[in-house]
């Protein structure tokens, strides 16, 4: 396959040239060779970039195949420009030893559509009371209960000492259940609802507890979706203290707040919650000065029985794939808050580096995963369109621009949308 | 829907801090202030007023609010300190409300008191618009500053900016060092020790160690002018060791640029001949103030960009 007349960001400058992919892999950056036997794809209309890498995703397979299953997940995840997923471990049954793990390996390697490394649980069916046998789940792609804090600082010491001998990441939902009540974020909305709200303590609290863990054992300790201001000051001070701690922020907490929530409407409700506009100055912030590594969807598909209880009732999370990239691009890039090579790197090289990832990098020899981005067309989010199961999004209705038109993995095309290889810029 | 945008429209909306404007309000103004600059006719307030209450002396300040509510058709009521009430002993709070009771649409207020808004911005219904306060903030020029900055590069994400000279006493340097950092630039400090404040968070380096890989050299003026004819520093020494000579100038990278609140000290922070170089904008900075008080008073007057 050739893309011709692809345009990438080598670092912060574009490049221009034509992709040469072969067996998987990109062989040539600058192919100017004899075309015939390949099929040709004119990338001149569209921006190229490396397959996104998602490091936080919820395919809800096995167990939750009414929101979500692995191939339509992986079909959302492809249309959303991803071509590497990495699933959490809240099914039923839980990733929790070798043969539901071997299980999980094979549904992914039957169905998925992009790449898909699940994770592994750190206790047993996520109770937070027994630990699993790590060593034998060391192919996972990383160890968490996602979902849930680990509540015993005594469990995510040993966790965190096996992972480090096995050198694999502890992955951390921080949320210290004793402070753990209600469905929004403990401030304004739910003091205007009369509904009760979850504190920015309860992550933060976990945070510090964990970094201080990570500098003792040595282990590379990940946060999830951080939300809150003291979060990211306490990862900040652990970074410069030289612990191995890394992090990352969601599209909709970089994005909304509690003031944009309109009402008591389930499709803003997510854990954590989203706090308040102090709050999203923070992440922001902490994105820009390096605090966070990157971003990560948190796609938390739920059906739409399930979310029509209201808010209180209704479970956590929101759909991330399908809007993700366009609505950072409209948001951030398009004001010119963020440069489009930095939002590219925070969602396809900062992931994989923190991971120590094979892929997000447009090199030669580098695996074939890509994606052709349309940065001028405007286009409604419609959820009826999504390929994922779950339409839960609060994105419904917005205009944004920064679609994928086609994803790449491994050479083969595994997503085409409103690809257009005649209206080439003049 | 348009979730971040509808948000506190009823809301006074006071200019005393960029520290409580949210990046994309501040991305907005100064995209706003460079489309006037190319051209965009601004909203017209006929029929609006505004007082400029100025308890300390200015210049370009002054001048530049009245040159902006010009270009909105906003109508300037009179007001001086001297001629005024205040010589009466008539507090500021007072001196306000009776402003507003009279029909005032918005005050711009420069005060030698650092955070004189606080008790304003709380009782007062008219938007309070901060021409400077003490050794606080002057959140307008850092708006200009960035307008500046953002013309020139198109992104903050990733500049290197130096700022130099009397940290401690300048209430330009906070408010640029916090912003600036919040808007994604690193930023580092160049001053004498005994005019280094610790509290701002800034690294603090030689100038001569960054000049090469800055983008932008914002040089601060040298506030106190005994600090430097006393035992501190001469004029010569002050200027040979921190400020912008001619030589320095040559070692900085293509592209860079230099900037200064004005008013310059002619060769102590800068060498005279260097005032008006290629690579300064120390002009630019005061044309692009009169925009980015235009976007400012447009905020505060309610009206749309």
């Amino acid at each position: 396959m050739i893309l011709q007349h692809a345009t990438w960001y080598d670092g912060e400058t574009k490049r221009t040239g034509n992709i040469l992919i072969q067996d998987g892999f990109i062989q040539s950056l600058d192919y100017k060779g004899d075309q015939g036997g390949h099929e040709v794809i004119d990338a001149a209309n569209y921006l190229v970039a490396p397959g996104l890498v998602d490091v936080h995703v919820h395919l809800r397979e096995p167990g939750g195949e009414a929101k979500e299953t692995i191939q339509s997940g992986t079909k959302a995840a492809a249309a959303g420009g991803f071509t590497t997923v990495c699933a959490m471990p809240n099914t039923r049954p839980v990733p929790d030893d070798r043969k539901t793990m071997d299980d999980l390996l094979s549904r992914i390697d039957q169905d998925a559509r992009v790449r898909v490394l699940p994770y592994a649980a750190i206790t047993k069916r996520q109770l937070g009371q027994e630990q699993v046998d790590m060593a034998s789940l060391s192919d996972a792609f990383a160890f968490t209960d996602d979902g849930v804090g680990v509540q015993s600082a005594a469990m995510m010491r040993a966790a965190m000492r096996e992972a480090k001998r096995l050198n694999k990441a502890v992955v951390a939902h921080c949320e210290d259940n004793t402070l753990k009540a209600g469905s929004v974020h403990e401030g304004k909305f739910s003091a205007a609802h009369g509904i009760q709200g979850i504190p920015s303590l309860a992550e933060s609290i976990h945070i510090a507890r964990d970094v201080l863990i990570a500098e003792e054992t040595g282990c590379h300790y990940h946060v999830c979706h951080v939300s809150s201001r003291q979060s990211v000051r306490v990862i900040r001070d652990a970074k410069r203290a030289g612990i191995h701690v890394t992090a990352e922020v969601t599209p909709h907490h970089l994005v909304l707040s509690e003031d944009d929530i309109p009402g008591l409407d389930a499709n803003f409700k997510m854990n954590p919650p989203l706090r308040s506009e102090d709050d999203r100055q923070a992440l922001i912030e902490g994105l820009f000065d390096g605090t966070i590594d990157l971003i990560a969807t948190d796609h938390a598909p739920h059906t739409a029985e399930e979310k029509a209880q209201g808010m209180e009732r209704a479970p956590f999370g929101i759909t991330g794939f399908e809007t993700a990239f366009p609505l950072l691009y409209t948001r951030f890039v398009k004001t010119r808050m963020m440069k489009e090579n930095e939002l590219i790197e925070w969602m396809t090289k900062r992931p994989c580096d923190v991971f120590d990832l094979p892929y997000g990098v447009i090199e030669e020899n580098a695996a074939a995963d890509l994606v052709l981005i349309d940065t001028e067309t405007e286009r409604l989010v419609d959820p009826v369109t999504f390929y994922s199961k779950g339409k839960n999004t609060p994105f419904a209705g917005e205009t944004l621009v920064g679609w994928p038109v086609m994803t790449i993995v491994g050479g083969k095309i595994v997503y085409k949308g409103r690809f257009d290889e005649t209206n080439i810029m003049a | 829907m348009n979730t971040t945008q509808s948000k506190s429209v009823q809301e006074t909306k006071h200019f005393v801090s960029l520290e409580s404007l949210s990046l994309e309000e501040i991305m907005g103004m100064i995209e706003e202030s460079l489309r006037y600059k190319q051209g965009d006719l601004p909203p017209l307030f006929n029929g609006k007023t505004v007082a400029n209450l100025f308890f300390e002396n200015s210049t370009r300040t002054k001048n530049s609010f009245q040159m902006a509510e010009r270009h909105l058709s906003i109508q300037e009521i009179p007001f001086d300190v001297t001629t005024s009430s205040v010589t009466k002993g008539e507090t500021l709070y007072d001196t306000c409300k009776t402003l507003e009771a009279i029909g005032v649409n918005a005050l711009v207020i420069r005060h030698p008191e650092a955070g004189y808004y606080h008790e304003l911005v709380e009782k007062l219904n008219i938007p309070v618009l901060n021409g400077g306060d003490g050794s606080g903030e002057h959140p307008s020029q850092s708006l200009l500053d960035l307008v500046t900055i953002f013309e020139e590069f198109k992104t903050f994400q990733g500049l290197n900016v130096a700022i130099c000279g009397d940290l401690v006493h300048s209430r330009v340097a906070r408010s640029n060092a916090s912003v600036l950092k919040r808007l994604g630039a690193n930023v580092v400090g160049c001053s004498p020790e005994s005019w280094w404040d610790d509290s701002m968070g800034l690294e603090r380096k030689e100038l001569d160690d960054v000049l090469a890989t800055c983008d932008v050299i914002m040089l601060l003026r040298v506030q106190h002018e005994r600090h430097i004819m006393g035992d501190i520093f001469s004029k010569e020494e002050y200027h040979e060791r921190y400020g912008l000579t001619v030589e320095r100038v040559a070692k900085m990278k293509d592209g860079a640029i230099i900037m200064h609140p004005a008013p310059v000290n002619r060769d102590v922070e800068i060498a005279g001949c260097l005032i008006e170089h290629d690579k300064s904008r120390i002009f630019p900075q005061m044309t692009n103030g009169v925009y980015a008080r235009m976007a400012i008073l447009n905020r505060a007057l309610g009206g749309q960009s």
